[in-house]
């Protein structure tokens, strides 16, 4: 748990938030994936994440970091062990109340609806009315700086500003808890630095709970104060790297020497996962 | 990403024409229509052709203007049959369409019945309906021949659609709970409106196809459409108003396939790579 530090000094030793005290908001317990065709996508997972922590799943292709994303988001179900919100109200389904926002690797907008109501689906879906759902779909577009392009269609967008609506479309309902696959791989490398910087003023703005799936090592150690370095087949946590530096981080902290030192321990466990794998081949 | 190249894939008749200014691509095939009409009545009165092989232009109009009461009767026939079996067969295609996209089992049902349908010739299917309805009610046999003739493509085009919604989309509605209906009304459906009005602007044509080729099997007695004018205009001889009720199939035909193409760009035209001008 790296944002609750034990902080003892003054009372010798003892910590005056010991661990455990504070429940996590998501604890993986015990979890595996077995796709239809036998192959073991997540290896026994255990796995507690706080609330308000940014954790990074850094890994290769295919290493299972997509598919455990999918599996805290309900999109999939394990194959064993349990997804418990231990702070959390469930509803009559079994559904955790603490609402998710997911992005996607593409920005899976619907071509044939405007940028408003794209934005206003998740509470379309909730059955709120579209009157009712008009400020905050405002405020979640202000948000992402797109004020003016409520009328726009997607495909009059750039892949940026598409992208842009698919984080304001998964804040609008106020998530606990932001589910990001590889969000900015398919852009360049400008909108992409530029969207992690506005990325981490909503993280702080929204006081959210991050897991971002990655293969970009400077990414994650850009914007994370966790990053779990993932190895394939199986798919298993094998570095769980806390990432000290405070936010709100900038530029500043992009060239400082904390930074690179933080990308080079990450960059030699992403060689070993990367090991790990290529032993099969 | 999807690739900016799909653009000049394009549903539309004539997609590289799209720069020409739209009175230029009125006026040039008009005038093109206009010369070859003159040609043809010069040609057949300088050679002297006889009328019963191929009329003037000018006789053909002459026997529209004069039979023209009963010809527009006969297109009002036709025309009402043609618009009954395309709404049948478009309310039909996509109720059936919604339900084989929701069952799988019904889908492994009903579609070898639907293929056969489509795979025999109306001709052939046509005496046999003539029969069992067409004795009592003439028009309703023609109605059940052409509705089956436009049935397919709604039917298939629409249940293409209904299952090629993107995955992820897919995953985007069972996280916020959508209900089925709400995947219907919101995904499924605007999903596969492309290619709902791809399969209508097929069947609107066939639908007038079937029509015809009913009435022709059915032959004489009742028969009051188009089509039985021009085979008795045909037999008697008449050929300037066998010209003149093929004009007015044509004419039909054509408006027809403008509507739909109309309806097609009105509903597609903000957001379909289809429907898209390249410069926007």
């Amino acid at each position: 748990m790296a944002l609750y530090p034990e902080s003892g000094g003054a009372l010798g030793g003892v910590a005056v938030r010991p661990i455990g005290a504070v429940k996590p908001l998501i604890r993986i317990g015990g979890v595996t994936k077995t796709y239809s065709t036998g192959m073991l996508a997540v290896a026994k997972t255990n796995l507690d994440i706080g609330r308000g922590e940014f954790i990074s799943l850094l890994g290769p292709s295919g290493c299972g970091k997509s598919t455990l994303l999918r599996l805290v988001a309900g999109l999939a179900e394990p194959s064993s062990g349990t997804i418990e919100w231990p702070t959390s109200d469930y509803d009559a389904t079994g559904r955790p109340m603490p609402k998710l926002g997911f992005v996607f690797q593409e920005p899976t907008l619907m071509p044939w609806a405007t940028v408003f109501d794209n934005i206003y689906l998740p509470l379309r879906l909730s059955r709120i009315r579209r009157n009712a759902a008009t400020d905050r779909i405002r405020a979640a577009l202000a948000s992402v700086g797109l004020e003016r392009f409520a009328d726009a269609y997607p495909r009059q967008l750039s892949g940026g500003m598409k992208m842009r609506v698919s984080i304001a479309r998964a804040l609008v309902t106020e998530p606990a808890i932001l589910l990001m696959d590889e969000p900015f791989a398919a852009l360049d490398e400008i909108t992409r630095f530029r969207l992690n910087d506005d990325l981490l003023k909503l993280f702080q703005a929204y006081e959210l709970t991050v897991i971002f799936v990655t293969h970009s090592v400077f990414e994650s150690v850009y914007l994370s104060n966790r990053v779990l370095v993932m190895s394939a087949r199986p798919g298993r946590v094998i570095a769980d790297l806390p990432i000290a530096a405070p936010y709100p981080r900038g530029d500043d902290f992009r060239t400082s020497q904390p930074y690179s030192e933080m990308c080079r321990v990450a960059s030699a466990e992403l060689h070993r996962a990367m090991g790990d794998a290529n032993e099969e081949h | 990403m999807t690739s900016r190249t799909t653009r000049t894939v394009s549903l539309a008749i004539t997609p590289t024409t799209r720069d020409i200014p739209l009175a230029v691509r009125i006026l040039v095939p008009t005038a093109l229509g206009l010369a070859l009409l003159g040609l043809w009545e010069i040609l057949v009165r300088v050679l002297e052709v006889p009328k019963f092989v191929l009329p003037p232009p000018s006789l053909i109009g002459k026997a529209l203007g004069d039979d023209f009461p009963s010809l527009l009767a006969s297109l009002w026939v036709t025309l009402r049959i043609t618009i009954e079996a395309f709404v049948i067969a478009l309310a039909g295609g996509l109720l059936l369409a919604i339900l084989s996209a929701r069952s799988r089992l019904f889908e492994l049902c009903l579609f070898p019945y639907a293929v056969i349908l489509q795979v025999t010739p109306v001709v052939a299917i046509a005496p046999l309906i003539l029969i069992w309805v067409g004795i009592d009610h003439l028009e309703r046999a023609l109605l059940i021949l052409a509705t089956i003739v436009a049935f397919f493509p709604i039917l298939s085009n629409t249940t293409l659609g209904l299952k090629s919604v993107n995955p992820e989309l897919n995953a985007l509605f069972k996280l916020y709970g959508a209900s089925s209906w709400q995947r219907l009304a919101l995904l499924d459906l605007p999903n596969a409106l492309p290619y709902l009005l791809a399969g209508m602007k097929i069947s609107g044509g066939l639908a007038l196809i079937g029509a015809v080729v009913a009435e022709f099997v059915a032959g004489s007695g009742s028969g009051t459409g188009l089509a039985w004018r021009v085979v008795e205009s045909a037999n008697n001889l008449d050929i300037p108003r066998m010209f003149a009720a093929l004009a007015l199939l044509s004419a039909l035909g054509l408006s027809i396939f403008f509507l739909l193409v109309g309806l097609q760009h009105l509903l597609l035209r903000r957001w379909h790579e289809s429907a898209m001008s390249r410069e926007s």
